[in-house]
């Protein structure tokens, strides 16, 4: 079967509305990427590349490594033991793969926000101050206009800017989510993964962090996963679909969405299984 | 066919197997309420005759077999003592054996397998036997050995003492502690741990202000099981630190010590008239009940106000 796997972008698809220009460098750049689970292949020759100031979404049935290509990005997978990368993986030119690479460098990068929310069990001002910390930021009067900066682009200042010495814990779901999204954007990354990230969450909170995405769009990178095809259709600027470990077919959403090449995709995107 | 809901009308309790499941249950508890009651009352009645402050506050200067001028100061500090110092040495080799075990080891690894192996067999072994391995490795042969090296003519270290009875009590309930703190580390959510590394900190610092913090007030409890456990015992400080008849408190770590239970011991067995001195002798399990109750107590509420305070916000 023909899967158009490994297409870099074609040059009319590169000026979407608000893309910086055709010769920017992609954000993220992926050749042959496999990756295996104890010798158990979870992702087959990725080759893609995610152009900046745009967001992609990561789409396709449960189990065909969306995660697991989103958390290659900032070397999450190192978590887990028995885990082996081949391949290349660039982050802003640079290889992120070998062993001798800053890893914690990079995901001060590459800031992550995951499906369950995962505020630190602090007050919503030490939640924001954590990353700010490990970067040797001390000074008071800088961390909290970063704090503030951050939370306003999070669209959560006007919500929490009375109760920043309160738990974290207190705040609802929708609220803790845009919490981590500060956090995360608090130490100035040049790009946020996204591991369905209001999966959890009822319609109306998930409108609120789709609004978040497309402000946030302008200033950074975005790589969502989604199992919810309606919110990459509305959220995305590009889209990967993936089945069993492999890109079947990358694209501007619209395409992916209307004109799909892949009869798998097709058939995903239309609801005929996934 | 009967709608579900219905299929089973068992009533309140489940129906016949439920209530011998209840009495049995129930029965079982009555039966340890009534043997724990039993005990308390016994030490209680036959304590309180020879308990009072005068007892638990001087120190005995004549024979502490006659009712009238028998006391417990020096057992009472010598077993306070001896908790409190074994403390300070188990919890933190403890809990960074724990956090190596549960943040940093390969758990598949042999050498990982090796350590819980040795773990569980440490606290299987019986604690007459850590007695004999105190006075083998600490007393003779840490203690022989650094007076050697200091050259001293007399034995400063190579005797039993206050710090080689603490030590020996620290290795017997070093698998309390491990394993109570692997537990309360285990319990925090991994998110949490992936919040923080994402957020670009190490594995230390992530263990160091995210996973420790919340793992306190379970470490504690190791730390009470602990300090329960080593309270009551006798048997590894009989050859390590236990002293007969001490005139002095003990004012430093190398210093013999009295203490209440191995007293309860000596009242019990080297009584020259047993039925006088048993009153001293329940009087002095009782002082032991309550330090031990004392101890815990205390451990108990730091911990409580440990929760309060990660629950208010850091």
């Amino acid at each position: 079967m023909e899967t158009p796997t490994s297409r870099s972008i074609p040059a009319e698809d590169a000026l979407d509305s608000e893309s910086p220009s055709r010769t920017s460098p992609p954000a993220i750049e992926t050749k042959d990427l496999c990756l295996s689970y104890d010798e158990a292949p979870a992702l087959r020759d990725v080759s893609l590349s995610v152009p900046e100031r745009q967001v992609t979404a990561l789409i396709g049935p449960s189990g065909c490594g969306k995660s697991t290509l989103l958390r290659c990005f900032n070397r999450m997978n190192d978590l887990i033991p028995g885990v082996r990368v081949t391949g290349q993986c660039r982050v802003g030119g640079q290889d992120i793969l070998g062993d001798g690479v800053d890893v914690i460098g990079l995901r001060k990068q590459v800031g992550m926000v995951f499906q369950r929310s995962n505020p630190f069990p602090m007050s919503i001002r030490a939640n924001m101050a954590y990353g700010l910390k490990l970067q040797g930021l001390r000074n008071r009067v800088e961390q909290d206009r970063i704090v503030e900066e951050s939370l306003r682009a999070a669209a959560l200042w006007d919500e929490v800017k009375d109760r920043l010495d309160r738990n974290a814990l207190e705040l609802s779901g929708g609220q803790q989510q845009r919490l981590c999204i500060a956090r995360a954007i608090a130490i100035r990354p040049r790009i946020l993964l996204m591991d369905e990230p209001a999966s959890a969450l009822d319609p109306i909170t998930t409108m609120r962090i789709e609004e978040l995405i497309l402000e946030l769009r302008r200033d950074y990178t975005i790589v969502i996963v989604t199992h919810n095809m309606q919110q990459a259709a509305r959220i995305s600027d590009r889209t990967a679909f993936l089945y069993l470990g492999e890109v079947v077919e990358f694209d501007r959403t619209s395409r992916i969405f209307t004109h799909p090449r892949d009869q798998r995709t097709e058939d995903y995107v239309t609801g005929r299984f996934g | 066919m009967r709608p579900i809901g219905e299929s089973r009308r068992l009533g309140r309790w489940g129906g016949p197997a439920g209530i011998v499941g209840l009495i049995l249950t129930g029965l079982a508890t009555l039966v340890l309420l009534a043997f724990l009651v039993a005990l308390l009352t016994t030490v209680l009645s036959k304590g309180m005759p020879a308990f009072s402050w005068r007892f638990v506050s001087t120190i005995p200067r004549k024979d502490f077999f006659d009712v009238d001028s028998a006391a417990i100061l020096p057992m009472v500090v010598g077993t306070s003592l001896r908790v409190l110092i074994m403390t300070v040495f188990v919890m933190p080799f403890g809990v960074i054996t724990a956090v190596y075990l549960t943040e940093y080891a390969d758990p598949a690894s042999p050498f990982t397998r090796g350590i819980r192996a040795a773990i569980g067999n440490i606290a299987g072994v019986p604690s007459i036997v850590f007695g004999l391995f105190g006075l083998g490795f600490f007393v003779n042969f840490l203690g022989r050995g650094l007076d050697g090296l200091t050259g001293s003519g007399v034995p400063v270290f190579g005797r039993p003492s206050l710090l080689w009875a603490s030590l020996t009590l620290a290795v017997m309930t070093l698998p309390v502690v491990i394993v109570a703190t692997e537990e309360s580390l285990r319990s925090i959510p991994s998110g949490l741990r992936e919040a923080s590394l994402a957020l670009g900190a190490t594995k230390l610092e992530t263990v160091w202000t995210i996973v420790l913090p919340q793992a306190l007030p379970g470490i504690l409890t190791g730390g009470i099981l602990a300090v329960g456990r080593a309270a009551g015992e006798v048997a590894p400080i009989l050859f390590t630190g236990a002293a007969y008849y001490t005139a002095e408190l003990p004012g430093r770590l190398t210093d013999q010590f009295m203490d209440l239970g191995y007293h309860v011991y000596v009242l019990a067995t080297q009584s020259p008239n047993v039925d006088q001195t048993a009153p001293i002798l329940y009087a002095t399990a009782l002082a032991l009940l309550v330090l031990t109750l004392a101890l815990n107590a205390g451990a108990i509420l730091l911990r409580s106000r440990m929760r309060r305070n990660l629950r208010e916000a850091v």
